[in-house]
């Protein structure tokens, strides 16, 4: 009988109360974005996530970045790409100056092969029980999943994603996983778990998953960790938390596994004194976080404490790929969750499972496409407003704005040159850049909008996106102008008029008529 | 994207530069497809605003749409078929002004973008002569006497703020006007959800987000929520209209000329709701 975790303890006595699209195991494929969207509008917590992320902004006092953040985000700017000009030649020294430091190297070019090197390693030396401290790349490559399917328990130990772990959920933030779940919630969760009665009073929930959790950490065989940075000069591997629970994964085991994507690399190890205070900054606003974990190997003979192993696991998974194209600065990112908690579609959806992929909100509109297995909603690039939040909040000034219009052409292109939407597009290019073709279909709006507007009056359900439109709004008045100006002094005499005269009776007292502009010219 | 994008490019004109160009006596005003189709007061307004000022406004004929639907729906090639139309319209200006920030953010942030040789260049060079409304009316430095009892409250477009770089001139527009109170609501500048084909593709959401906004403007007690862009206008007049939401919704230009048509006026009851 293998150990189980004390952590997970009663855990089938939790009642799910998620949807199928946020759990952890269901995988989301067939879901359809859009109506998982309008769904997440309306969970019960959404407006909570909402009002809190926009308290939270207010609090800060906006999106600023103050001096010497300023600064820190500019050259952090400049070293994320310059890493980038070099992925590979990067990976290849950090890995040597890993090796250098006793540890053990392991490169996966996909989930499957990821998942395979750690399944492997825990077999080798006996794994029952496994603590693994907050990771996103361990959710790119499901391996908690996959863990449980050898006869592995493996127990998450940050709080946050301790909590979801319990639910069956998919992390809904990249800093803080369980930012959709309420303390109520929270005491739910703990006390179906527990039998008993567990207070929605954060000291006591805090003691509660301290209690469970600290007998998984002692008695678990191995411990896995994600990487915020990590050093190519000096192969040292840097873990931030707030909680000390990356501390206890990375050194209690006796096999600890630490599990990277390869931009996670940065040049230099003097470089972490931009990188870390700008994290710190971008994703809490701290200027340092409880704990900065710095792991430069496995126990040295005459140490009394650490791992007997230390493995790297450094996962691509299409990384190689995206930093040679027009995509790469997304590899930029630092995971600081900033732009999840600026998008107000992010907000209003209630964090990132609405996304049906691992990354949520514009980060994860923008990675998800280009990831190359497991990659959830190839429209997801449409989930923005493109108001540019993001890119404000960005502490390596990520254009995300941008990148999403060009993965919203590559999703449009790969429906080939005939589609629907393609055709309808290119008629209205050409129609659109000749005057009479403008006028001509702007008129037809115009005369079909009244008909739209009684039929809608008459309960008939409208059409595409009109259809759409009012669903929670009113169709827009659309109106016409005197075309008083036109062709009166422009220098193109040729063209016909762009509007015609059609409707009077929308005109009130503000407006100006066509005769009183020309009296006054 | 050969080279990397330092993110937001704000409009990057010195100020100098803009206040020269607009002592001008006439501007080619570009209407944009959204007022074309469903906002005619607002270009009214504008013109008047303008006249008022003693600039000429010219309307150039076989003026369209920026371009931006197509480039945000996914297919650019449209797109640069407009921007290219856009730039033969109103190439021969001096001087163009729009009622319009994010379709003015379009030609300064994006052209540039989605163009190449010849063309990009003639972009940068007009787009350094393509004022939003209000930027204008600022730059030129000449102050109509405006009256207006009313409390307004101000919604920043996000392509006019962060794409265009402006959030400072229409503040200072509205200052203009005597008995006018401006009461700055809470996240002035979060997006109400318009989101051009967005609107459609995700209406729930689309519909929450404006509900958000106008429930923010609401707690300023202001009796409208006025902007300078008419997309995000057009979706929040229609949400306000759908939900039963009393608070009313004014495009800068409107609440200028309206400002300007008598001493003092209060508006309620005035203007269509």
């Amino acid at each position: 009988m293998a150990k189980r975790s004390i952590g997970l303890q009663g855990r089938e006595n939790i009642y799910l109360d998620r949807p199928i699209w946020a759990s952890a195991h269901e995988e989301p494929e067939g879901a359809v974005l859009s109506d998982v969207v309008a769904q997440a509008v309306d969970r019960p917590n959404t407006r909570k996530v909402t009002d809190l992320l926009m308290a939270v902004e207010e609090a800060r006092g906006g999106p600023a970045w103050p001096s010497p953040m300023d600064f820190l985000r500019e050259r952090a700017s400049v070293i994320r790409r310059e890493t980038l000009e070099d992925l590979p030649g990067y990976v290849s020294q950090l890995a040597d100056a890993a090796r250098s430091n006793g540890m053990i190297v392991h490169f996966a070019s996909t989930p499957g092969e990821a998942r395979q090197v750690i399944t492997d390693i825990a077999k080798e030396r006996g794994v029952e029980l496994v603590v693994k401290s907050k990771s996103m790349v361990t959710e790119e490559i499901g391996l908690t999943k996959h863990l449980e399917s050898m006869g592995i328990e493996s127990v998450e130990t940050d709080l946050g994603e301790y909590i979801v772990q319990l639910a069956d959920e998919r992390p809904s933030h990249v800093m803080v996983p369980a930012i959709h779940r309420s303390r109520e919630d929270i005491a739910r969760v703990f006390s179906q778990l527990s039998g008993g009665s567990v207070r929605s009073d954060i000291p006591e929930l805090v003691a509660f998953a301290r209690q469970r959790l600290r007998a998984d950490f002692a008695r678990a065989d191995m411990g896995i960790s994600g990487v915020n940075f990590a050093a190519a000069d000096r192969g040292t591997l840097v873990i931030v938390t707030n909680e000390g629970n990356g501390r206890m994964v990375t050194s209690r085991p006796r096999v600890h596994v630490a599990v990277m994507t390869m931009e996670k690399v940065i040049p230099r190890f003097s470089d972490l004194a931009v990188l870390l205070p700008l994290l710190f900054y971008a994703a809490s606003r701290q200027r340092l976080t409880a704990y900065q974990t710095f792991i430069n190997g496995p126990r040295r003979p005459g140490e009394q404490e650490g791992p007997e192993e230390v493995h790297l696991v450094i996962l691509d998974n299409g990384r190689s790929d995206i930093s040679k194209g027009s995509y790469k600065e997304v590899l930029a990112c630092i995971r600081c969750g900033a732009c999840q908690s600026a998008c107000p579609v992010y907000r209003r959806v209630g964090g990132g499972q609405a996304y049906l992929s691992t990354y949520g909100g514009p980060i994860g509109a923008v990675l998800t496409p280009l990831l190359k297995e497991r990659p959830g909603p190839s429209e997801l690039s449409f989930l923005s407003t493109l108001c540019g939040a993001c890119e404000e909040v960005c502490p390596v000034k990520i254009p995300l704005t941008s990148l999403l219009i060009g993965l919203r052409a590559d999703y449009e292109a790969s429906k080939g040159p005939y589609s629907a939407s393609g055709l309808a597009w290119k008629a209205w290019g050409e129609l659109w850049s000749r005057s009479y073709g403008y006028s001509l279909s702007t008129t037809a709006v115009r005369l079909v909008a009244p008909l739209m507007e009684k039929a809608r009056q008459l309960g008939f359900p409208l059409p595409g996106a009109a259809g759409r439109w009012v669903q929670g709004r009113s169709l827009p008045r659309f109106t016409t102008r005197a075309q008083a100006k036109h062709g009166s002094t422009a220098p193109f005499d040729s063209a016909p008029p762009v509007l015609g005269n059609f409707t009077s009776d929308t005109q009130d007292d503000s407006s100006v008529s066509r005769e009183e502009h020309i009296d006054e010219s | 994207m050969d080279e990397f994008n330092n993110g937001i490019s704000p409009v990057g004109i010195a100020h100098s530069i803009m206040d020269e160009l607009a002592k001008t006596a006439r501007v080619a005003v570009f209407a944009t497809c959204m007022v074309d189709l469903a906002g005619h007061t607002v270009l009214e307004a504008t013109e008047k605003v303008l006249e008022a000022m003693g600039v000429e406004v010219v309307l150039p004929d076989g003026q369209s749409c920026c371009g931006q639907p197509a480039l945000n729906s996914g297919y650019p090639d449209p797109a640069v078929k407009l921007a290219k139309h856009w730039i033969k319209t109103f190439e021969p200006y001096d001087v163009v002004v729009s009622p319009a920030g994010s379709c003015v953010a379009m030609v300064h942030h994006h052209f540039p973008r989605i163009l190449e040789g010849g063309w990009r260049e003639r972009a940068t060079r007009l787009s350094k002569r393509t004022f939003e409304l209000t930027q204008f009316l600022v730059a030129r430095q000449e102050r109509l006497a405006f009256s207006l009892d009313e409390t307004v409250t101000y919604h920043d477009s996000c392509h006019m703020k962060r794409f265009l770089g402006e959030s400072s001139t229409p503040r200072e527009v509205l200052s203009w006007v005597k008995g006018l109170q401006l009461v700055e609501m809470e996240g002035a500048d979060v997006c109400c959800g318009f989101g051009g084909t967005f609107s459609v593709k995700f209406p729930e959401v689309s519909v929450e987000m404006g509900r958000l906004k106008l429930d923010l403007a609401s707690r300023t007690q202001a009796g409208f929520i006025v902007s300078a862009d008419p997309g995000c206008l057009m979706h929040l007049e229609g949400t306000a209209r759908a939900q039963g939401i009393g608070l009313r919704t004014m495009h800068i230009a409107e609440l200028l000329a309206k400002a300007m048509q008598r001493k003092s006026e209060h508006l309620h009851g005035d203007i269509r709701s």
